[in-house]
């Protein structure tokens, strides 16, 4: 908090407890149950995942609208060697790499703008 | 062998988004790995950022308009969830009722308080924390208020006679003293290291003349009101924006010449600005199948202003109109609108928004991480 960033959400659950795997998973077919996450994260998790050629399928739901539940199934191509855990992990980077991109495309058009205002 | 990539149109095609009379069509972007045979469309940071543009509308400090382009739906509405209800914004949580004789009850003027926007220093409101509540059926025992999560603020005001003013005075306001208690009357009350985060920029109601209650002689409001941290998805009064919304970029085509008084009908179809009226020049009217062959010097109407529209669809309504022209979206240009409710700029909550965003992958792969460890 000392530089002040914003910290992650104090509705959030400890990091044992926040994803678990649902039974029936094989390591290139895998169901994740998340805790404390919605389509903020379930969506753009599924588009991160979804750009992966060696993921097969991806997916998500919120099981149920009164539990704080999100479930994302990863099945991936068996011959490309490729586990579902690594591509949820691929997911994350990606998702991790374009919010730092997209904040500095943002801050250089806000300066840019700002530049432009004062010259008028 | 040549690399053979999607032609312009293809590519054009795949991005509009369709608009018709009573459907729209093209609705979900479609490039996945897969999806169009022999095309790479995996994602590559470096192509994202070549091909994403951001462009400002507007840029008043609670009020904030611009464009995204480049960027997939899903990332557009979770930086828009997001806004709404995850960036932790300052709020009266807790209300110490020492005296209340006003005609609203407790809860009532407790309920009204929590609403009001509060501003302050920003750098100082950054450097205080998130309030965690405490939650005794999940054994979470919650924070301890302090200096850096806490901000304590008073209310106290006692209505009395004026004794200066006419007997036959009917205004209350002149009439007695403190007759409406407005949010100017909160009173910041630092304490600790908030003495030197606040100095400069206390913390004050953002709209000073928010009436809160209304007092006669002899009532009298005192109170104490610990402000917290808290995010919108628990309640409506920790959403730091106002509204936060996107729309698709209207694309109007005009397929075939609308000319003459149909030009004219035509531009009242759409909001003033969009489309404009102009003659048929000596050159088009010379080009072969452009179908202004003949008409040199005609009106015919052309696209102005295309982000001025409203989509409305009402040249659609019209049959001379429904095979000349073509309405659509672009896929992937998003306008934001983000007004701030006046804690923080609205620019400085799209960073925070993505920052949230971020976080969130973060905490997710530290998870996996333990869950792949154990």
């Amino acid at each position: 908090m000392e530089n002040g960033e914003p910290t992650q959400s104090s509705f959030d659950v400890d990091l044992a407890d926040k994803i678990r795997v649902l039974p029936g998973a094989s390591p290139t077919a895998c169901s994740f149950q998340i805790e404390k996450e919605d389509h903020t994260l379930g969506n753009a998790l599924r588009f991160f995942i979804m750009k992966n050629p060696d993921v097969e399928f991806c997916g998500y739901t919120i099981p149920h609208p009164s539990e704080t539940k999100m479930h994302l199934r990863i099945q991936t191509w068996e011959d490309t060697g490729t586990t579902a855990f690594e591509a949820l992990r691929k997911g994350c980077d990606d998702l991790i790499d374009f919010c730092e991109a997209t904040s500095f495309t943002f801050t250089e058009a806000l300066e840019e703008f700002e530049a432009e205002q004062e010259e008028q | 062998m040549a690399p053979k990539g999607p032609s312009k149109q293809e590519l054009d095609r795949r991005k509009t988004v369709g608009i018709n009379a009573e459907t729209v069509t093209n609705i979900t972007s479609t490039e996945f790995p897969g999806h169009y045979p022999g095309e790479d469309h995996s994602w590559s940071l470096s192509k994202y950022k070549k091909n994403l543009r951001i462009k400002f509308h507007k840029n008043l400090p609670y009020d904030a308009s611009f464009s995204i382009i480049g960027i997939d739906a899903s990332l557009a509405n979770a930086i828009r969830r997001i806004l709404i209800a995850e960036v932790p914004t300052l709020a009266i949580e807790q209300v110490f009722v020492t005296n209340n004789t006003s005609v609203l009850a407790d809860e009532v003027l407790a309920h009204r308080l929590g609403l009001i926007p509060l501003r302050g220093s920003v750098s100082g409101l950054d450097a205080t924390d998130v309030f965690l509540k405490p939650d005794e059926d999940n054994g979470i025992v919650g924070s301890q208020p302090a200096d850096y999560n806490t901000i304590i603020m008073h209310l106290h005001v006692e209505c009395t006679y004026n004794e200066s003013a006419d007997s036959n005075e009917r205004d209350p306001k002149k009439r007695f003293h403190n007759s409406d208690v407005y949010a100017r009357d909160l009173v910041f009350a630092p304490v600790g290291r908030q003495l030197e985060r606040f100095k400069d920029d206390p913390i004050v109601p953002v709209n000073p003349d928010i009436l809160i209650a209304k007092l006669r002689p002899g009532q009298i409001i005192d109170m104490e009101l610990h402000c917290v941290k808290g995010l919108g998805m628990d309640h409506a009064k920790f959403s730091p924006v106002a509204t936060a919304t996107y729309r698709l970029l209207p694309k109007i085509d005009i397929l075939k010449p609308i000319l003459g008084l149909e030009a004219a009908k035509f531009q009242k179809c759409f909001p003033e600005g969009v489309i404009g009226i102009e003659r048929v020049t000596a050159k088009e009217a010379g080009t072969e199948g452009s179908g202004y062959e003949g008409h040199e010097g005609k009106e015919k109407a052309v696209v102005r202003n295309s982000f001025a529209d409203t989509v409305s669809r009402e040249c659609l309504r019209h049959d001379e109109f429904k095979d000349k022209v073509k309405l659509g979206r672009v896929q992937d240009h998003f306008i934001f609108s983000v007004e701030s409710t006046g804690q923080y700029p609205s620019t400085n909550l799209v960073l925070k928004s993505l920052k949230v965003l971020n976080l969130k992958a973060r905490h997710l792969k530290r998870a996996l991480d333990m869950l792949e460890g154990g």
